[in-house]
């Protein structure tokens, strides 16, 4: 398989080799034919994508992470380390400046892109630290009227002795809560994996918007399908089960808003993904303009509220 | 102190005359259990057991004046067996779904308390244990009252995807009103706590108590043993662990527990009704 290219877009992936040999000894016609082959293939391949198949896009090596997106509409960024008692996690980055002139907090896991980055970022499964340093931030931007931007994309929280040492779950929970009660207003984007309280304790915000191929669960497929049928493998068939993708959990009313992205995914045109998803942010927090601040908190506390299916 | 293994198999307290106690095997016999809030007479291995008995063992006349019992969960996502493994919980425990929520009193205080049942669904939380769950802080807020909860569970519920997930927001957002108000919440995560449950309302009390032995945690066990791949250091995620490294403020007999609520609602509860506003 050629390299950046999953399995389910290998004939795309021969396509674009093909067009690579074409334009080489510059055979013109069939450059232009083998394009338009492409943007036909391109059509077939992404117009209906399963649920398994976004999952492996949500996880795309080579798709945007939130230092990406900073890097491409955030001005003036600088980044805040530590969480001021234990140390500064890599895996979940946080800090100030400006989208289209508006001061604004940023906060989100980062996965990292090589072997070695990948290491230090911890594959973007953050510690307590992380989520410490996280709500230490956005209590920051709540204390100066600011803003929050929030961008999520992790596989979960860390799973390991010295995080239960730290209290993984607590310092979930004291986000969920405390992020809750923020007198700003928060725009939280599920770029790429929401893998359950990992991805939720950033993601407590007044508009919950996902990016077209970003998938969002309690678990993830692979947990599901060994709890369920005993057999890991079979993340395909449980991915579907529990309705993870944008498009449905817009029809839940779980997520507010979704997100385009570029034909074939966000790795596909960083540039493109990133416009589009400012775009998305600032409309999302215009309408929540005029808003005071005990009106954002009661409308936080409401839209969770309203989640829930029971008779 | 002793620190009770793991429980071997089916924990939930069983019926009959003798039961075999799951961590010194002990063979005990029914009436001296029941008289022994469910604690081995033997090693003091704490039995779990279900929402009735923890009822009759912190209420005032073992007392409650349950609320919302008919809600009844739904199978939003049409979830592979979800619809069965409901008929059989709910067979099981003669409840709808694994919460059971009301008003009572603790030594004269009045109190909302809610517990839950770890024998239906494994103690998950879907949209019915999160919405009972916010009925029950809402309610604290609007009475008045101390609000206890008892929580053991596995997590969030697979089987309502992410309906489950936002329980957690929606819980945790009701106790940072509740936090606002001087109305005191007591956590009491007790064996087994983990997941969902563990990241939200369990680990948010203004105190938070346990049992000898309980096992509370985030993750589990053998996801971290996969993760570390490394045996996990002896009494790794008990209450006493969680102690030790300052996630919980005790570790109490449940022999002790109701009176040790009620010596600390009697300190907070006089500042609680001396507030008439906020």
């Amino acid at each position: 398989m050629a390299e950046g290219w999953l399995d389910f877009e290998q004939p795309l992936a021969d396509l674009v080799t093909r067009l690579d040999e074409l334009t080489a000894i510059g055979a013109k016609d069939e450059v232009k034919r083998v394009q338009e082959q492409i943007e036909k293939q391109k059509e077939k391949i992404y117009a209906d994508l399963t649920p398994w198949q976004r999952v492996l896009l949500a996880r795309h090596p080579r798709r945007p992470y939130p230092l990406d997106y900073i890097e491409r509409f955030v001005t003036d960024f600088t980044e805040l380390h530590g969480d001021r008692g234990f140390a500064d996690d890599p895996a979940l980055v946080a800090g100030l400046g400006r989208i289209e002139g508006i001061g604004f907090a940023v906060v989100g896991h980062q996965k990292g892109r090589d072997t070695k980055e990948k290491l230090r970022r911890n594959f973007g499964m953050p510690h307590p630290e992380g989520y410490r340093k996280a709500l230490r931030v956005m209590e920051l931007a709540a204390r100066f009227g600011l803003p929050i931007l929030t961008l999520v994309d992790t596989p979960g929280a860390y799973p390991g002795v010295g995080a239960e040492e730290r209290g993984q779950g607590e310092a979930i929970a004291r986000n969920l809560r405390d992020m809750a009660m923020l007198e700003v207003p928060i725009v939280a984007v599920v770029t790429g994996e929401g893998g359950s309280g990992g991805a939720l304790a950033i993601a407590v915000g007044n508009r919950v918007l996902m990016q077209e191929n970003a998938v969002y669960s309690v678990i993830t497929p692979e947990g599901c399908a060994s709890i369920l049928w005993h057999d890991g493998s079979r993340g395909e068939e449980s991915a579907k089960a529990m309705r993870m993708t944008a498009r449905e959990l817009r029809e839940f009313g779980i997520v507010d808003d979704v997100v385009p992205e570029p034909l074939g995914g966000a790795h596909q045109d960083w540039d493109e993904a990133a416009h589009l998803l400012k775009d998305a942010v600032l409309a999302n927090y215009r309408a929540l303009s005029g808003q005071t601040g005990s009106d954002l908190v009661a409308g936080r506390v409401a839209r969770f509220a309203a989640i829930g299916v029971y008779s | 102190m002793p620190t009770p293994a793991r429980p071997v198999g089916r924990s939930q307290t069983p019926d009959g005359m003798w039961y075999r106690c799951n961590s010194c095997g002990e063979i005990l016999y029914r009436k001296t259990l029941e008289s022994n809030f469910f604690i081995c007479t033997r090693c003091g291995y704490h039995f779990r057991i279900n929402p009735d008995r923890y009822i009759q063992i912190l209420l005032d006349e073992g007392r409650i004046e349950e609320l919302d019992a008919d809600m009844t969960p739904a199978d939003p996502l049409q979830f592979p067996e979800y619809d069965r493994q409901l008929k059989k919980s709910q067979e099981k425990t003669g409840r709808k779904d694994g919460l059971v929520y009301g008003r009572g009193e603790m030594g004269g205080i009045p109190v909302i308390l809610a517990v839950m049942d770890f024998g239906f669904v494994g103690g998950s939380m879907g949209s019915v244990v999160g919405e009972k769950i916010a009925r029950a802080i809402r309610l604290a807020r609007a009475e008045r009252r101390p609000l206890l909860i008892v929580a053991t569970s596995g997590g969030a519920r697979m089987q309502e995807g992410a309906y489950s997930l936002m329980q957690m927001a929606k819980t945790s957002a009701e106790l940072g009103l509740l936090r606002n108000e001087r109305v005191p919440y007591i956590a009491i995560p007790v064996d087994p706590c983990t997941g969902g449950v563990t990241a939200s309302f369990a680990m948010l009390g203004d105190v938070i108590i346990s049992e000898p032995g309980a096992l509370i945690g985030f993750a589990g066990r053998r996801t971290i043993e996969g993760t570390i791949g490394e045996k996990l250091p002896e009494g790794f995620q008990t209450a006493e662990f969680c102690r030790k490294h300052g996630t919980l403020d005790a570790v109490v007999p449940r022999r002790d527990l109701r009176d040790t609520l009620i010596r600390i609602l009697s300190i907070l509860w006089p500042v609680t009704q001396a507030t008439t506003s906020y």
